[in-house]
């Protein structure tokens, strides 16, 4: 096989303009939308309440599973038979998030149990209520903790967006897919998506660990 | 460090027939306790015996099942009291709130936050709470920090501190939301022994300036040195109660007096 240098060069633009114009900022929203929907399944789960706390088990439960791809395709291709018709991209960003809500709530609920009661009771002792509590000690403490799981469900979600190429969304892979079949050089453009994709995850997970060292700094090693 | 008002006789806190049961567990059952202003009570008693539930429900980290806890400049005199709160009734968490103003606690193993500072930890509290300005806060923190021979750690991260260094931490932190009772809950016991000297020192002037205090302890010579009252409890109840030489030095009932011995036969 004969590599097409030529055409490497000219799909390069278009594959790297769907990163920044599709993919990137796909993953961006959904996961800004996704973790502040988690941060409120995971404290229904955590609530006393017992509906409200079944509520959101059944959630997850239903996020975790299905395939992510047949969540996307109810809400762009079957919401429309209720009345429903989204574009592309918001049908993208409200799938992505509730997929990112259902798989970080576990996680944001785990952290927020592992810090130890006493930061709770401490917390109430010098007079703050449960919210002053949960935002001033228990978070930020709980964020430590979650940082390395919730890189993973971000790093997977850039490469989940690719499955958005399957309701029309102009992103990186659609973009490959579109230049191969033209083209008919298959190896060439999914090698070259291939590449930016872990290009961008490689740039990602330099960013955690950073993350990780910055949020590290106030714990003995 | 105020306040430094000699003792009176008025009473600070006055609880009465405190209950409570965890599950089939009863913890508390029916416990009376007055404490007057700038008075030192020690509660000390066998593990189990309720001591520190009865401290945690006067900062509102329990909750009784049953009795009442007043709090006033006289809790004991029916115009006297600013809060009351019966636990048989209602009791909202504004009560709570209410009731953790009134005190400050010292816990066993510190509790402070982890992420934030020394100077946070102590100024936390009145500038997020209190609403005190923070350029007050913080010089009122570094006061007290440098009271107990810390203000050089005011930028210190609390794992960088020695134990010993962690609770006089936590003890700045309850002082400085001038709360009219500290409550002190084994203040020593996760120290190393060659630690537990500095923070028992603290703890004594604060005494000796006049702070009204709860402690639940296992030091009794500390207790006989601090105290004014000594509370021995024993299954949810109160077995004695009186001076501290009294109880520790001549027990009269023959719980205290096994206790008292076994205490000391370890020390």
């Amino acid at each position: 096989m004969t590599f097409n240098w030529d055409l490497v060069w000219s799909s390069f633009g278009p594959i790297v303009g769907g990163a920044l114009t599709g993919t990137i900022p796909l993953t961006l929203a959904s996961f800004a939308f996704g973790l502040l929907l988690a941060l409120l399944v995971a404290l229904l789960r955590l609530s006393p309440n017992r509906v409200l706390s079944a509520i959101a088990r059944f959630y997850v439960s239903v996020i975790r599973g299905t395939p992510l791809l047949v969540q996307l395709f109810v809400i762009f291709y079957g919401l429309p038979s209720l009345g429903v018709k989204l574009e592309p991209w918001p049908s993208a960003i409200i799938a992505f998030s509730l997929n990112v809500g259902g798989y970080a709530a576990e996680i944001i609920r785990a952290a927020i149990l592992s810090v130890p009661k006493g930061q709770w009771e401490a917390g109430h002792t010098i007079g703050m209520s449960g919210t002053q509590t949960l935002l001033r000690i228990i978070l930020p403490q709980a964020a430590r903790v979650s940082v390395p799981p919730l890189s993973n469900t971000f790093i997977s979600l850039v490469k989940d967006t690719s499955l958005a190429s399957l309701i029309l969304v102009t992103e990186l892979f659609r973009n490959a897919q579109q230049i191969a079949a033209f083209s008919q050089e298959f190896m060439v453009l999914y090698l070259e998506a291939a590449l930016v994709y872990w290009v961008v995850c490689l740039a990602l997970s330099t960013a955690q660990s950073a993350l990780e060292r910055r949020l590290d700094r106030y714990v003995a090693h | 460090m105020s306040p430094t008002d000699p003792v009176d006789a008025s009473l600070v806190l006055s609880a009465r027939g405190l209950t409570k049961s965890f599950g089939s567990n009863t913890v508390l059952r029916g416990i009376d306790l007055d404490v007057r202003r700038g008075q030192v009570v020690a509660l000390i008693g066998p593990s189990g015996s309720g001591k520190t539930t009865v401290l945690r429900s006067l900062n509102g980290l329990e909750v009784p099942d049953g009795g009442t806890v007043a709090f006033g400049a006289s809790a004991g005199s029916p115009g006297g009291k600013d809060l009351e709160l019966d636990f048989g009734g209602a009791v909202g968490k504004r009560d709570i709130a209410a009731l953790r103003d009134r005190s400050a606690m010292v816990f066993q193993h510190y509790n402070l936050f982890p992420h934030m500072t020394v100077l946070k930890n102590v100024t936390e509290g009145p500038v997020q709470v209190q609403k005190r300005p923070k350029a007050e806060a913080e010089a009122d923190a570094l006061r007290l920090l440098s009271r107990v021979g810390l203000a050089e750690k005011r930028d210190a991260y609390p794992f960088q501190l020695s134990g010993g260094q962690q609770q006089r931490v936590g003890i700045v932190r309850a002082l400085a939301l001038k709360p009219q009772l500290l409550l002190f809950d084994e203040p020593t016991s996760a120290l190393d022994p060659e630690l537990v000297g500095e923070v028992l020192s603290v703890i004594k002037e604060l005494a000796e300036e006049g702070w009204t205090m709860v402690i639940v302890t296992h030091e009794l010579g500390f207790a006989r040195h601090v105290a004014d009252e000594v509370v021995f409890m024993d299954g949810g109840v109160v077995v004695e109660r009186g001076p501290a030489a009294e109880v520790l030095g001549a027990p009269q009932q023959e719980r205290t007096k096994q206790f008292v011995k076994r205490i000391q036969h370890e020390v």
